[in-house]
Parts: structure tokens; sequence; C-alpha cells
């Protein structure tokens, strides 16, 4: 189990890699399809099938097809993501990569903890997250479809016809 | 017997599921143009063997040694890929489908998900091979494509919830096995006929075949594919049909249930059936304007699809 999911892991970071590197968009995409498709694996993978099944649905079934659908419809030529890419200042650089030491640096710690990799796997069916959901983190739900309207209403205010 | 030979049948289930489903889809090549003509009072192809039956071996042979051309201007990376997904997701999907109470491949806890799942996936063959072929027309059709697949998958999950709401469970066989008092068809007709447009347009089937409209758009995101690739997308589509329809039998038609006769041929004559309604749906519906299909989809059925899991949901909290 624990070989799938290093080879799964392995799989992730270096779709992911590319994704950031890739020079066309279509095919960074597809590099996060691919690294979505690896989450997928390894939710299966810590026993929770449900969670998996609608990371495939919802992420790399309907939110990237928007995406390329968006890249589809402006047409973006890899010529034009050249003239936005960093052009090799450290400076650009700086940040992101203090924020992903400090990722690893956690990643590490976590992982230290051997109890952590020997955990029984326990399947998590369906209805414990409904009801986790809609009892526990109610508040958090709420807030989030909050958020969710705050985008449409922006999206319907700046595609509206002005007159 | 399938307890003393686990290894047997581990290998002879996706043997027999893979030859047996793609035998069905690929004979479609020719079960459709003959049905196409006895419903236009014409002959359909008569010519090659008994009944027109060598028909599909002949067009294969041709597909065979038909020039394998990737277009110059073309994405070759992607243009490659692309009919490849429409088959590894439709030919993944029917692991999930139990022909009969133990003959399935994959017994998955949430198989109704795995199939929404690879069949949303399945979406980026059209999307991609519109777009690899640096076309217009092929990008055009790419573009109808995304927007109409996207939107036909959102309320082809929901209007199927109502089904799992009464079942209490996403695994096929149970949702099957709970149909034996009443056909799902009956208390969740709503949800089968929005089930069955959104199947028709997930398999972008006439009369939903904006995607490759000949009359707008030459052959639309398949312009540019020619011999094996093209042939892909073709038998692709046929197993697409194919597969719809054994989730339709499973989901709505009691699957495998029926008196005297073997759970099997009872699948079987129930999903030929439904495969010949497509048929009889392209016979006979004329195409809809691209943006009527839109408006259709996203102001009619979804909220319907909504009602319908909102009205079935309160039900089977009133008897629980």
């Amino acid at each position: 189990m624990l070989i799938y999911f290093y080879i799964n892991a392995a799989i992730a970071i270096l779709a992911t890699l590319l994704t950031v590197t890739a020079k066309n968009a279509v095919h960074a995409l597809l590099y996060f399809v691919v690294s979505l498709l690896a989450l997928a694996i390894s939710m299966y993978l810590l026993g929770a099938p449900f969670v998996a099944a609608l990371e495939v649905i919802i992420y790399a079934g309907a939110i990237m097809v928007l995406f390329v659908f968006v890249v589809m419809l402006l047409n973006v030529k890899p010529a034009s993501s050249q003239k936005y890419a960093p052009q090799g200042h450290i400076k650009n650089w700086l940040g992101p990569f203090s924020l992903l030491i400090l990722l690893i640096l956690e990643l590490v710690f976590v992982f230290r903890d051997t109890e952590f990799l020997k955990r029984q796997v326990v399947t998590v069916s369906a209805k414990e997250v409904a009801s986790a959901l809609f009892t526990t983190y109610t508040l958090a739900v709420e807030l989030t479809s909050f958020l969710l309207l705050a985008g449409l209403i922006g999206a319907y205010h700046i595609g509206k016809k002005r007159n | 017997m399938m307890a003393e030979y686990p290894l047997f049948f581990a290998v002879l289930i996706p043997v027999c599921i893979l030859f047996g489903f793609v035998t069905a889809g690929s004979m479609l090549i020719w079960a459709e143009r003959r049905l196409l003509g006895l419903w236009q009072l014409r002959y359909g192809p008569n010519r090659v063997g008994p009944f027109g039956l060598l028909q599909v071996v002949a067009d294969t042979l041709k597909m065979f040694f038909k020039e394998d051309w990737i277009p110059p201007f073309a994405d070759k990376s992607v243009f490659v890929i692309a009919p490849a997904i429409i088959m590894t997701t439709v030919l993944l999907s029917f692991m999930i489908v139990p022909v009969s109470p133990d003959f399935v491949v994959f017994d998955s806890s949430v198989g109704l998900l795995v199939f929404l799942s690879l069949s949303s996936l399945g979406a980026y063959s059209v999307v991609l091979g519109g777009w690899a072929s640096n076309n217009k027309y092929s990008l055009l059709g790419g573009l109808r494509a995304a927007a109409q697949m996207l939107g036909y998958e959102v309320f082809m999950g929901i209007s199927l919830m109502g089904v799992v709401a009464m079942t209490g469970s996403f695994r096929l066989q149970d949702i099957v096995e709970a149909q034996r008092g009443m056909w799902n068809i009956g208390p969740q007709f709503i949800g089968f006929i929005i089930f069955y447009i959104a199947a028709l347009a997930e398999t972008h089937r006439s009369p939903f075949d904006l995607p490759e409209a000949e009359s707008e758009l030459v052959a639309g995101f398949h312009s540019e594919y020619s011999g094996l690739k093209f042939g892909m997308f073709f038998v692709g589509e046929y197993l697409g049909v194919t597969l719809m329809s054994s989730m339709m039998t499973l989901l709505f038609f009691g699957g495998w249930l029926g008196p005297v006769l073997p759970p099997v041929v009872w699948f079987f004559i129930k999903t030929t059936i439904l495969i010949s309604s497509f048929v009889l749906m392209r016979a006979t519906l004329p195409r809809p304007r691209y943006d009527q299909l839109i408006v259709y989809g996203w102001r009619v059925l979804l909220p319907l699809a909504l009602l319908n899991l909102l009205v079935t949901g309160g039900i089977v909290l009133m008897f629980q």
C-alpha cells in the first residue's frame, strides 16, 4: 500500500512542477489535471473513496474543463504567455520560495512522527461526511456558500451589458 | 464456483466484459445504419455478407488501412492523446457495470460515482481533440463540446441522486436489488427523462451532436482526424451509447431482474431496447440551435432535476 502511495505522490509532485513550468497554457492545465487525479488516488489510498470520486467529478472533470474552455475561448498562444513570465529576477522567486520551504519543513515534521504512517486506514462513508458537514461544520459550509454567492454576483455584475 | 477459482474468474470476468461490450459497441456501426434505414423507409447497408452484417469488418479494415495523418500545424502530443482518452474512460467505466449479481469486475461501494467521474473525464477527449487540431472549425466544435458537456454533466449527476436517495447506496448491485418491488422508472420518472436527455448530450449523439454538426462545422472536433484515430472517436461514441444504456438499465429498469430467463439475458434485452431508442432519437429529432441547447439545459432541466431531488428526499424522509 505504501509503495503505491509513494509512486502516486511522486507523480503528483512532478505534475505540479510541470504545471508551473509548462510554456503552453493548455499543457499546464493538463498537467494540473494529472496532479488532481494523483491527489484523488491518494485520498482513495487513505480510505476515502467518496472524497476521491468527488475530487475527480468536481475538480478534474468540471472545473478544469471550464479552465480549458476559457483558455480555448481566449485562444492564448504560447508567445503571449512568455510576455508575462517572470524574467528570472531573484526578487520574484524569493516570496514563493520561502513559503515553499516552510511547507516542506512542515511536511518533514509531520512525517517524522512515525505513528502517523503506521495508523490504520479507516474507510469514511458518504453518510459520515455528510453528517459532519451539516452538524459540526455547518458554519464553515454556510460561509463557503456566502463566498460562492459573492463570486457569482461579482461575475454577473462584470458580465452585465452596459447601456 | 467463483470462490474456488478466484484467479481464473479474476481474469475471465474482465475479458468477457471487455470483449462483450466492445463487440456490442462496434456492432452498432451496422445496427444503427440498419435501424435508421428501417425508420426512414430505406434499406441501409445490406451488401456485405448476410443482412450486411460484415459491414463492421469492412469498415474496420478500411480504417486500419487508411493513412493515419497528423496535420503539421497540430499540437502533436495532445492530438494523439485525445482519441485515447475517450476509449480509456469509456472502457474503464464498464468495470463497475454488474451484468448479473456476481458478474462484475470492480465491486465498488461508490460505483455510481466512479461512473460519473469517468464520464466527466471523457469530456476532455472531445475538447482537446478540437483544440489540438488547430483548425477553426475544430476549435468551434471543441468549444461547443466543452460548454455542452460541462452543463449537462451537472444535472446528469443530480438526476441520479433521487435513485440514490431511495436506495441509500451508491453501489450498483444494491440499487438493482432495491428494485425488486418496482422498477425505479415509476417513482423516478422525471429523473429518468432528465438522465436520458443528459446522456444524449454527454455522448454528443444526435439531436445534440452540435460539437460535430456536419452542416455547419465540416465534422467539428474530428475534422482533422483520419484512420484509426478517427476510428477511436467513432467507436468511442458507440461504446458511450452502450454504457449509458447499460447504466439506465441498472438504475431505472431493474438491471438483471426479470422472470424465467437468466439475469444476463434480461440485462442484454433491456440494454438493446434502450440503445435502439437512442437511434430512434437520431432518426426523428432535428438538431436544436446551440444557444437553445445551453439555455434549455440550465433554465429547464437543472431546476427540474433539483426539484425532483427535493421531492424525492422529502418523501424518503416521510416514510422513514
